[in-house]
């Protein structure tokens, strides 16, 4: 078979891009290795992680804040292999889904390990071999966790985020090796679940890329919950013992430390994924990071073939991935895209939930930008106290001349959901005071925006 | 409420045009400030306020109202604006929320966002390859929209292709003067054109001698303009038909010469009027070319500067003609047309010789310029420029006056 645009990796960069690229004409194949479409997105992360968190919060409130709701109950107890059950429910309907869209967009899905023959050739190993011609590649073969010298992962008791969603028990004791995004979050469903939780983080903060105000509203909130965390630790060894696991690290004096737990979770970042590929027999370069080298085009340094997602440079996000895919489709069909790299939110679905788009107050500072900064907690709003969730905070930058939103920060309930007010607010260049002046439903957690663009505006919310 | 009307700015001028609205009605007007700017036929007026007050005008730039009629209202009972204008304004300003004015201001003001696009805007930008620069937003502070960048798309496709745009203007009140008056004078007049060629080497001879001398003495540069004034207005005593109007059956002969000079201004041409020039030296006629040539091009002429002249000169050779027809500025009988001086081959006391040469013309009308007349006129120019001391001698051989002949 003969293909305008064959892509490689079906996860949420990839299958948009080739949904992108038949919407556009290209006849398109989408490759996977998997037995579903989706990639980690869909199959071991966003989603199924999303699910379990879902499901541990309920847990978690029946257990702590509906006897203050008003709802006794006793012998509440929690079901692992039920949730374990949804979960995979939740994933099997969601990559059936994109089967559903491929077929819609005549798009051809080859199952098997996609190969370079040469650039213009690309071998699928599945249950049978077979070769297909393409004028275009899209690689979007995403990344896989990793891990530090000295950790080797077992995926028994020493599991990376794919294992930790599909526990047959709950830990007693989990140790969580580093402080980022998946860690916090996976941690958080097991902590509801009634884990002890230890993070060990290299560096002083959690999600050390976002906003200092979030990470340190946010390990107050963990902390609530159960967690210890220790800084400036530098991790040397984890070893099964068989019933439990020792993590052996250096703490902040350089003293060496022991901590065991029955289980330790290493979620100390992604690495890209490029093996199996055969990049040499195209020629396509990765850089000194092992990421697919790209240029401004996200062409590789071989024409007519590019690279997305997570095998790229730039944050490993999902929705990234996805304005990528959209991003080669079109400047394949000859358009003009553009990605705004600064206005692609980070998110991270703890409860509460935090979320920042723009410069965060620190790269304010470094560069010397004059800003001006208003905040608002959510503990002043209605619809917070109605639902007991108070914490958190909304906290906006503007730049001090020209009101210009320049970052938009917050922790709270839903705010993943929220920060999407603030993308288009900075997409069209709003002025703090543009966002104090629009109307915001009442009551919603979204006055917290609206108070803090007020504050921002010239220190004048309503509410405080 | 003060009511004001557009004044009477002169004989013949029964309606002006408003071009331009220095003030828009609900704006607060102190006591003399410009309000608009008039165009009649011939000039351009300033209105002034007659009064501080709230301006509300009637009629938009580019209509036609009659003298006499209401052009504008001020309300005299209003109050000043708090923080407007001259007596104690800058505290009340201070006062006011400084976030608050800010915002109000916003909605007309370039600010930091102006011209700059949204994704879906810039996208469509990128791709026809138009800079958001050249585009005026017409989003909230300038900001560039989908739409404009659409249209942005349109002009520009419409220009690549070999710039065939229309432009619809509308005329001018003096551009329909000028059009009417010559299609009048074209029509209503028995023009026709004679021609005669001077050699310039004697006057150009005189130039290159005094010139230097003439400026120091006079303060002015000695230019053509003055001898063939000069001696337009010698021929024109001496053919006092060309110098008259037709007026019904009658004809008004002259005894002076207001030679008009026509002149190329900004806004189309105008011609000022030289009163009494064959009384006026060569001198007073410089400085007085010089001084209505340069309101002119400031557009500062009054009505009386242009009106009434009993012939006219118009020099086409400042832009190159080598010889063209002029036509009659009627109620006048006759025009002097001067063009470009050419180094020409000629020949004078059978040899042929290099002289710069201009060629004149003169339209007149037939009706009342007999064709001796207008000849023996063209002529007459001719002898008095090529032989200057006739200019002394109102015409007359000095020799034939030496010997009382």
């Amino acid at each position: 078979m003969k293909y305008d645009v064959t892509v490689i990796g079906s996860g949420p960069g990839g299958y948009v891009a080739a949904i992108r690229c038949a919407q556009l004409g290209f006849k398109t194949a989408l490759i996977e290795k998997y037995s579903t479409l989706g990639g980690t997105c869909l199959n071991v992360g966003c989603i199924p992680s999303k699910a379990l968190l879902d499901s541990s919060e309920h847990y978690h409130n029946a257990t702590h804040t509906f006897k203050t709701h008003g709802i006794d109950i006793e012998g509440v107890q929690v079901n692992l292999q039920q949730m374990i059950e949804r979960k995979n429910g939740v994933v099997k309907i969601t990559c059936d889904g994109i089967d559903f869209l491929m077929k819609k967009n005549k798009i051809d899905v080859y199952k098997g390990l996609g190969s370079f023959v040469n650039k213009n050739t690309i071998l699928v190993s599945g249950e049978t071999e077979q070769q297909i011609e393409t004028d275009k590649v899209i690689i979007a073969t995403g990344s896989k966790p990793s891990t530090l010298p000295g950790l080797a992962i077992d995926k028994t008791r020493i599991i990376t985020s794919t294992e930790a969603l599909k526990m047959t028990e709950i830990p007693k004791h989990l140790i969580i090796i580093g402080g980022g995004v998946i860690g916090l979050e996976l941690g958080s469903v097991y902590a509801r679940l009634g884990s002890k939780i230890s993070v060990i983080e290299y560096t002083n903060t959690i999600i050390p890329t976002m906003d200092g105000t979030l990470s340190k509203e946010l390990q107050r909130s963990l902390r609530k919950l159960g967690f210890e965390f220790f800084f400036n630790h530098k991790v040397k060894t984890a070893t099964n013992n068989g019933g439990d696991v020792t993590v052996i690290a250096d703490n902040e004096k350089g003293e060496e430390v022991s901590f065991s737990g029955d289980y330790c979770l290493v979620s100390v970042g992604r690495k890209p994924f490029t093996s199996g590929l055969n990049l040499e027999a195209a020629g396509v370069k990765l850089d000194e990071r092992g990421r697919i080298e790209t240029n401004a085009h996200l062409e590789t340094n071989i024409p007519g073939i590019y690279a997305i997602g997570d095998v790229v440079k730039g944050a490993m996000l999902a929705h990234k991935a996805e304005e990528e895919g959209v991003f080669v489709a079109e400047t394949m069909a000859g358009q003009k895209p553009h990605i705004n790299y600064n206005l692609i939110p980070g998110v991270v679905y703890t409860w509460p939930e935090v979320a920042g788009v723009g410069a965060t107050e620190e790269e304010l500072k470094k560069s010397g930008k004059k800003y001006k900064m208003g905040s608002f907690p959510m503990r002043a709003l209605g619809r917070a106290r109605a639902s007991m969730d108070i914490d958190g905070l909304v906290k906006i930058l503007a730049d001090e001349e020209t009101d210009e939103v320049l970052g938009v920060h917050m922790i709270g309930p839903r705010v993943a959901d929220l920060i999407a007010e603030a993308v288009v607010a900075m997409e069209f260049r709003a002025s703090a005071e543009d966002i104090a002046r629009m109307s915001h439903a009442h009551p919603t957690y979204a006055e917290a925006v609206k108070e803090a663009a007020l504050a921002a505006t010239g220190n004048r919310a309503i509410h405080m | 409420m003060l009511q004001i009307k557009v004044p009477t700015v002169g004989e013949s001028i029964s309606e002006v045009v408003i071009s331009r609205w220095n003030k828009k009605s609900g704006d607060y007007v102190e006591m003399d400030e410009l309000l608009c700017e008039l165009e009649s036929d011939k000039a351009t007026f300033e209105l002034n306020a007659e009064a501080a007050g709230v301006l509300t005008t009637k009629g938009n730039e580019g209509d036609t109202i009659a003298i006499g009629e209401l052009i504008a209202e001020i309300d005299t009972d209003a109050k000043r604006p708090e923080g407007a204008t001259v007596p104690e304004p800058k505290a009340a300003a201070k006062e006011s929320p400084k976030a608050e004015t800010k915002a109000e201001k916003e909605d007309t003001k370039t600010t930091y966002a102006s011209g700059s696009a949204g994704p879906a805007a810039q996208k469509i930008l990128a791709e026809k390859g138009i800079d958001a620069k050249q585009i005026v937003g017409s989003g909230k502070d300038g900001r560039i929209t989908k739409i404009d960048a659409l249209k942005a798309e349109l002009k520009v496709t419409s220009n690549e292709t070999k710039g065939r745009n229309d432009r619809t203007e509308k005329m001018t009140s003096l551009r329909k003067t000028v059009s009417r008056r010559l299609v009048a004078a074209k029509n209503e007049t028995a023009m026709l054109t004679t021609f005669n060629e001077v050699d310039m080497k004697p006057i150009m001879d005189l130039r290159n001698q005094y010139k230097a001398q003439f400026k120091e003495t006079h303060g002015v540069n000695l230019g053509f303009m003055s001898f063939f004034t000069k001696a337009v207005c010698v021929a024109l005593q001496q053919f006092p038909a060309v110098n008259a109007y037709l007026n019904g059956e009658e004809i008004i002969y002259h005894d002076y010469c207001d030679v008009s000079i026509a002149v190329s201004a900004p806004k189309g041409l105008v011609v000022p009027v030289i009163r009494n020039a064959e009384s006026l030296s060569l001198a007073e006629i410089e400085s007085e070319v010089m001084r209505l040539a340069g309101k002119a091009r400031d557009n500062k002429l009054s009505l009386e500067e242009m009106t009434g002249g009993t012939f006219t000169i118009t020099n086409g050779g400042v832009f190159g003609s080598m010889l063209s027809t002029p036509i009659i500025n009627p109620p006048q009988s006759a025009i002097l047309g001067m063009h470009n001086i050419v180094e020409r081959a000629v020949v004078q006391n059978g040899q042929i010789v290099v002289r710069p040469i201009m060629y004149v013309a003169l339209s007149y009308d037939h009706r009342i310029i007999d064709g001796r007349e207008s000849v023996g006129f063209l002529v007459k120019v001719k002898q008095c420029l090529e032989n200057p001391t006739l200019l002394l001698t109102q015409g007359t051989d000095p020799n034939k006056l030496l010997l009382g002949l």
